[in-house]
């Protein structure tokens, strides 16, 4: 177990250090979800007080448009030079190198929506700050499910010529129980109300997608990447 | 032998059918209601059944493919889910006619219909996939991937919009407006399905002979251009 | 036990067989040249061996354990046709990440040896990326020395290697024989091979044709082993 956690550690390392030397995802991102930010402007009128109905699901389109990029260079960063190969031969389980991999693409996807979120706070005068660690929690949780989701067919699609095309296709569908969840979630939180009650299903759901398709993940990894 | 099955059920259900057809449209009454459409609900039910079960069937037929190695199941899983995707368009199509005709929208975002959609879009993803990929083991593989993942997906789905429905309620697509169904109605409800269930099978033989066929074609391609 | 123990391993894309009924045993020690024409399947019987693909049928024993185990993929060490190196980080942190991933005591002394013996220890903190190629395929053998497999898989090594990558790989395997390591290498470069090869596979169409030891006939004259075994 211990050593399992490990080869998490180092490969969630070297994800992070691969991407934080060159930044090309990250950059490209961030500058996609700022651009979203912009065109969503002409879109809706931010004046208006049914803006707030819509928060929730502003912010997630622009997170998991974003996320997209960055799960998408998840294994494709291992196409060059063959170094998938060299991973998948090596004795780290399938599954550490999906969990290592998730690890890094969820600390990198935080960082951007974080940014995006202030971003968002600052364009559309939004005060995220009155339930900050809840709101923190659902960003973390449903960007789990983003990442779990994406993971996994990022590693699917990466030898695919259609790679760019097929990933978000695949991924999107399968993401909508917790985008609807964690829509729902941030819209309450970024208008006051906070988690209790009603919405807590909407937790439940998210914790519960998280989970179910963490392991589902795990059990495949190994089918997707050794052919 | 499978050819006189293919034919016998192809009989039995052009046969079902045009009973059917015959007793929805002369034999009963009009809905108190609804007016002529309610007939439509012979149809559109039974898509939807047949529909989710072949998704689970499908990724029953990948989860074998995945043990076995051997591409008839997966021919077979393939067969089911183009299938069940038309059903499920089935489905689609004459819940939008009939909201048109009693709601005058032509979509409305009952739970039924939403995740029935996103069902769809899911294995949409899949057969999209397949046609990505062009050496047969890989797509076997991976689609089958995508396929477990897709049928893990569509209880969720369901659950999920099921209470976003409830507490956010939309218009219902129901057939019992005015109480259950009277008994002969719903006799006949499950003699079309009998009827549309021998035509999903011809339709699934059928797919599985082409199939077999290209797989053969593709390996014969393979052999004469590696020399 | 043998080294590695191949039998009946048939490999299946869709209906096309591009491995039929492979069987031979390696015993350990030995260095084996995997000669065949393009095509014949070379590299996907390494791949199979080196677990990165599953054989449709038959089975892949390296020291008595399946190929898929993580306790046999600590013993080998494979080199690809791509270097499997990391262009953003430098020689030795791609060194440190592989000694960690095969769970080496010490990697970065590991890592420091291996560039000593490489010729690297200069430019260890250079991102591979500014590399030369010949730096680049010499930080690749590196790596796949690095944590001392007892199995070793090559799979056309001696391809587009400048002068001193390949006397630093000869040497190296050649190191490796007399240290009693199993090389298996597959090559079209049939005289650099079978100089230091002790055993010859030929693989033809997906079959094996001939399986044994180096014949002198085969080091004269190389294309005798394709006219004797193969189909001309």
């Amino acid at each position: 177990m211990i050593r399992f956690l490990r080869q998490c550690y180092t490969i969630t390392a070297k994800d992070l250090r691969s991407e934080l030397r060159t930044k090309e995802a990250l950059n490209a991102s961030l500058a996609f979800s700022l651009v979203i930010l912009v065109l969503f402007s002409f879109a809706f009128d931010p004046s208006t007080d049914q803006f707030h109905d819509f928060s929730g699901g502003f912010l997630w389109l622009v997170f998991a448009f974003a996320g997209t990029l960055i799960l998408n260079r998840s294994f494709a960063r291992e196409l060059q030079n063959d170094c998938l190969d060299a991973l998948v031969a090596s004795p780290v389980p399938a599954a550490a190198l999906f969990l290592g991999k998730a690890v890094a693409n969820l600390l990198l996807l935080m960082a951007i929506e974080f940014v995006s979120l202030l971003a968002f706070a600052f364009f559309y005068q939004v005060n995220w700050t009155t339930h900050a660690p809840s709101l923190l929690l659902v960003m973390a949780l449903g960007t789990w499910a983003l990442t779990v989701i994406g993971t996994v067919f990022s590693a699917l699609t990466v030898n695919l010529r259609l790679r760019e095309l097929m990933l978000p296709t695949l991924v999107y569908p399968l993401l909508i129980p917790a985008l609807m969840a964690a829509i729902l979630l941030t819209t309450d939180l970024l208008s006051g109300t906070p988690l209790g009650g009603d919405n807590l299903i909407w937790v439940k759901l998210l914790v519960a997608f998280d989970v179910i398709f963490t392991a589902v993940a795990l059990a495949m990894m190994d089918t997707v990447l050794v052919g | 032998m499978r050819n006189k099955i293919l034919v016998g059920l192809a009989l039995v259900s052009a046969v079902l059918l045009t009973w059917n057809i015959y007793k929805i449209f002369l034999v009963m009454p009009d809905e108190l209601n609804q007016g002529a459409i309610w007939r439509i609900f012979y149809f559109h039910v039974p898509a939807a059944m047949l529909a989710m079960t072949g998704f689970g069937i499908g990724m029953g037929f990948s989860v074998a493919y995945l043990i076995t190695n051997n591409l008839r199941w997966d021919g077979i899983a393939e067969g089911v889910i183009e299938v069940s995707l038309v059903f499920a368009a089935v489905n689609l199509v004459t819940g939008s006619i009939w909201a048109r005709i009693i709601w005058g929208v032509w979509w409305a975002w009952d739970a039924r219909l939403t995740s029935m959609l996103v069902c769809w879009l899911i294995f949409a993803g899949y057969l999209m996939l397949r046609r990505a990929i062009e050496e047969p083991t890989q797509r076997a593989r991976l689609s089958a991937v995508v396929a477990i993942f897709g049928a893990v997906d569509v209880f969720i789905v369901w659950k999920s919009i099921e209470w976003f429905r409830t507490m956010h309620p939309g218009p219902v697509l129901s057939i019992r407006d005015g109480g259950g169904m009277a008994p002969g109605m719903e006799a006949l409800m499950y003699w079309n399905l009998l009827a549309l269930l021998c035509l999903a099978i011809v339709l699934v033989m059928v797919r599985m002979r082409q199939s077999g066929v290209a797989r053969e074609i593709d390996s014969l391609r393979r052999l004469a251009h590696s020399y | 036990m043998n080294a590695l123990e191949i039998t009946g391993v048939s490999k299946y894309y869709g209906d096309y067989p591009a491995l039929r009924d492979v069987g031979f045993a390696v015993e350990p020690g030995t260095t084996v040249a995997l000669l065949g024409r393009n095509g014949a399947g070379k590299t996907t019987l390494l791949r199979i061996i080196a677990g990165l693909s599953k054989p449709t049928e038959g089975t892949v024993k390296i020291h008595g354990s399946d190929t898929r185990l993580e306790i046999t993929r600590r013993k080998i060490g494979v080199l690809g046709h791509g270097i499997s190196l990391y262009d953003e980080l430098s020689a030795i942190e791609n060194l440190i990440l592989f000694g960690r991933l095969y769970d080496l005591e010490n990697p970065r002394k590991r890592a420091e040896e291996w560039l000593e013996r490489t010729g690297l220890a200069r430019v260890r903190d250079g991102l591979v990326r500014e590399f030369s190629r010949g730096m680049r395929q010499r930080l690749a053998v590196a790596r796949a020395f690095l944590h001392e497999p007892e199995v070793l898989l090559f799979d056309e090594p001696f391809t587009a290697l400048d002068d001193r990558a390949i006397a630093v790989l000869q040497t190296l395997l050649r190191d490796a024989h007399y240290a009693g390591r199993t090389i298996v290498m597959s090559t079209h470069q049939l005289r650099e091979a079978l100089e230091i090869a002790t055993h010859v596979t030929l693989i033809q169409r997906g079959r094996v044709a001939y399986a044994g030891v180096r014949q002198q006939e085969m080091v004269d004259d190389p294309g005798w082993l394709y006219r004797t075994y193969g189909e001309g």
